[in-house]
């Protein structure tokens, strides 16, 4: 008799676990509980954005990663979130200084990468959107991006058997709402976090830099660390670099949210990680090269500009120091980041 | 077994203490209907044709806002708050009835709330309810909620199709655009298990162009960012009363 049992729960158990074998470690796109566990890296602060009222879930963040690789949220099923943010580009987009949206319409930004959000304050390059979870309402309901609203992406999605099932396993209430999609996209979104580049390595000690590498570091906490501070390399303010506002785009950044003359011309600092992989540079992408960077940070920028005090006498640095900076900039590229395969689109397109 | 008598007793008196606590601070509902007007007639969408301080004849398409935080003060000065947001819309006959469970019972002569959203519900994430961003009271361009939305048509404006769009929001200064509406209560009410009092509040839309800030429709008849956002919020709040008596 007890054999008899022993056999009854071995057998279909043995079963099981042979399928989860076959099914499990081949899976590029499987996501399990540990991959959506949340660490604080070393050496990184406490997180704004808090989890804790949105736990990844391997449901929820699969529910994410398909809305963000799905055009269904754009009017014409033709642009996704990673149509503008490419994974091999830390989610910028490579060689494009502008947004490229719906029907080819140009946008008037750079688009910046998607790393580390949940250490963000504020969102876009002129901070106006104060929390990671309402960020997506901006480029789905912007004319020249998605053009889409999100009233309509929920009956989109509601009639879609797929989402319904995926809404019902990532989250306790089951349903298609804007709650739900935005806390999804959240999940995704909020795990992309980059720290673990070989400036990291050198940091914990298990690698180090080159001679030029190692000099630009400490020209760079010198010259650049007050802004981009270390180990997001932002400080998250808002400053005038000194740029001239562009004849065409007349993006003044923040002063154009407020109206403030003394916000004319300041864009958010934004982080260096993964500079290498994110050209063209700026908030209009007018630098195709950290060269071009570099030289215009050496400029003397007139009283009229309002450039940043650290940034008005021009910051001083020879040729060599250029190419050291560089250098180090370059050692913010996080390999492990741009190839996570949880971060990847499961449907292939990007 | 002494020891345990007195423990009973005690333990009796407490609870009828207890009980008696609750029977003093019992509870009823705060019941609120909310009215809009323009000046002394009640407002109708679309057909009527209104007229502005300057003579400028306009219609009103859309009116809808945001109240919250219900505070009501008692006759002897105390504060009772609430939390949580309502959105008033005049095309929805239900959204004009909110009614609030569980608040103290008592005698009340002073109605405060909040018309917006405070800055801290305004940096929540996403939210359900009144405040789901399908009820498209949510701005994209920048967060945050508009807290009032008064569409409409008048051949004076400004605007190639003649529009009226008045979309005022921005919970940060310098352009905050939160009012805090306090009306005085011309009979106090009464909250209690038995007896609620409906509390019957009117807004009249053309306080929205009158004072303090006058509004002339071929200068301004857009507002869709901070940009003369708290000129109209200045306008707003002083556009709500409480009903006289038989209304
Ligand atoms: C048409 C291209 C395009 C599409 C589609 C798009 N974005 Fe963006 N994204 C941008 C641009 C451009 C910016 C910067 C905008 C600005 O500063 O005004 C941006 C900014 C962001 C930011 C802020 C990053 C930061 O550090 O401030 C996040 C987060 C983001 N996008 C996520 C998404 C998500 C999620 C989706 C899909 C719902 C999406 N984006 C769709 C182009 C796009
Ligand atoms: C006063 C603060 C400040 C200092 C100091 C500063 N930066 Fe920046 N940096 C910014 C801001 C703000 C921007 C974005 C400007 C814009 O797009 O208009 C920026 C942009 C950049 C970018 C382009 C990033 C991108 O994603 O497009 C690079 C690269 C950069 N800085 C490198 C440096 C280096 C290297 C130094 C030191 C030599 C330095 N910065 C010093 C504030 C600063």
């Amino acid at each position: 008799m007890k054999k008899r049992i022993i056999y009854f729960v071995l057998f279909p158990g043995f079963f099981i676990l042979l399928l989860a074998g076959f099914a499990g470690d081949n899976n590029y796109f499987a996501i399990t509980a540990k991959d959506v566990e949340f660490h604080i890296p070393k050496g990184f602060p406490q997180p704004v954005y808090d989890f804790k009222n949105n736990t990844p879930t391997p449901a929820g963040f699969v529910l994410g990663r398909k809305l963000f690789y799905d055009p269904i949220l754009s009017k014409d099923s033709s642009i996704s979130c990673g149509f503008c943010h490419q994974r091999i580009a830390a989610f910028a987009h490579i060689d494009h200084a502008l947004s490229h949206g719906i029907n080819g319409l140009i946008g008037k930004r750079n688009v910046p990468p998607l790393e580390n959000l949940v250490w963000s304050s504020s969102f876009m390059w002129d901070g106006r959107i104060n929390h990671l979870e309402m960020q997506p309402l901006s480029p789905i309901s912007n004319p020249i991006e998605m053009n889409e609203t999100i009233r309509n992406i929920i009956k989109k999605l509601q009639r879609n058997k797929e989402y319904a099932g995926m809404f019902k396993a990532a989250f306790k209430d089951s349903v298609v709402n804007s709650r739900n999609i935005l806390r999804a996209l959240a999940q995704f979104t909020g795990l992309m976090i980059s720290a673990n580049s070989r400036y990291d390595k050198f940091m914990s000690g298990e690698d180090t830099l080159s001679p030029s590498e190692y000099k630009g570091l400490q020209l760079f906490r010198d010259k650049c660390g007050q802004c981009h501070k270390e180990p997001l390399f932002t400080d998250n303010t808002f400053r005038n670099t000194g740029l001239a506002m562009d004849t065409n785009l007349h993006d003044s950044g923040v002063a154009a949210t407020n109206g403030q003359m003394l916000d004319m011309m300041k864009f958010k600092v934004p982080t260096l990680r993964n500079i290498e992989m994110t050209y063209p540079y700026m908030h209009d992408g007018r630098f195709r090269n950290l060269k071009q960077v570099l030289d215009h940070y050496t400029q003397k920028f007139t009283k009229e500009s309002h450039a940043d005090p650290i940034l008005v006498e021009g910051i001083q640095l020879t040729e060599e120091d250029k190419s050291n900076i560089i250098d180090f900039l370059k050692t913010l590229t996080d390999q492990t980041f741009l190839h996570d395969r949880r971060f990847a689109d499961p449907s292939g397109h990007y | 077994m002494m020891k345990e008598h007195v423990f009973y007793s005690l333990f009796v008196i407490a609870a009828l203490v207890a009980a008696m606590a609750f029977m003093v601070t019992g509870k009823g509902k705060l019941s609120i209907q909310f009215q809009n007007y323009v000046e002394d007639k009640s407002l109708r969408l679309d057909s009527v044709s209104y007229k502005n301080v300057l003579g400028q004849p306009y219609n009103v398409t859309m009116f809808k806002y945001y109240v919250g935080n219900f505070r009501l003060k008692n006759i002897r000065g105390r504060e009772y708050a609430t939390k949580g947001y309502f959105l008033i819309n005049q095309e929805e006959k239900n959204s004009m009835q909110i009614s609030i469970d569980n608040f103290p019972e008592g005698e009340y002569d002073t109605l405060i709330f909040t018309l917006g959203i405070d800055s801290m519900d305004n940096c929540s994430g996403a939210q359900s309810g009144a405040l789901d961003p399908v009820n498209g009271m949510f701005w994209a361009w920048n967060t945050g909620y508009v807290f009032l939305k008064m569409e409409g048509k008048s051949p004076a404006s400004n605007s190639t199709a003649r529009q009226l769009e008045f979309h005022i929001g921005g919970y940060k200064e310098p352009n905050n655009c939160i009012r805090v509406i306090r009306l005085p209560l011309k009979h106090a009410v009464k909250i209690g298990e038995k007896k609620n009092d409906i509390i019957k509040v009117q807004a009249d839309v053309s306080h929205l162009f009158s004072a303090p800030n006058p509004v002339d429709f071929s200068k301004l008849s857009s507002v869709v960012d901070y940009k003369n956002a708290s000129t109209i919020a200045d306008n707003y709040a002083t556009m709500f009363k409480i009903a006289d008596e038989g209304k």
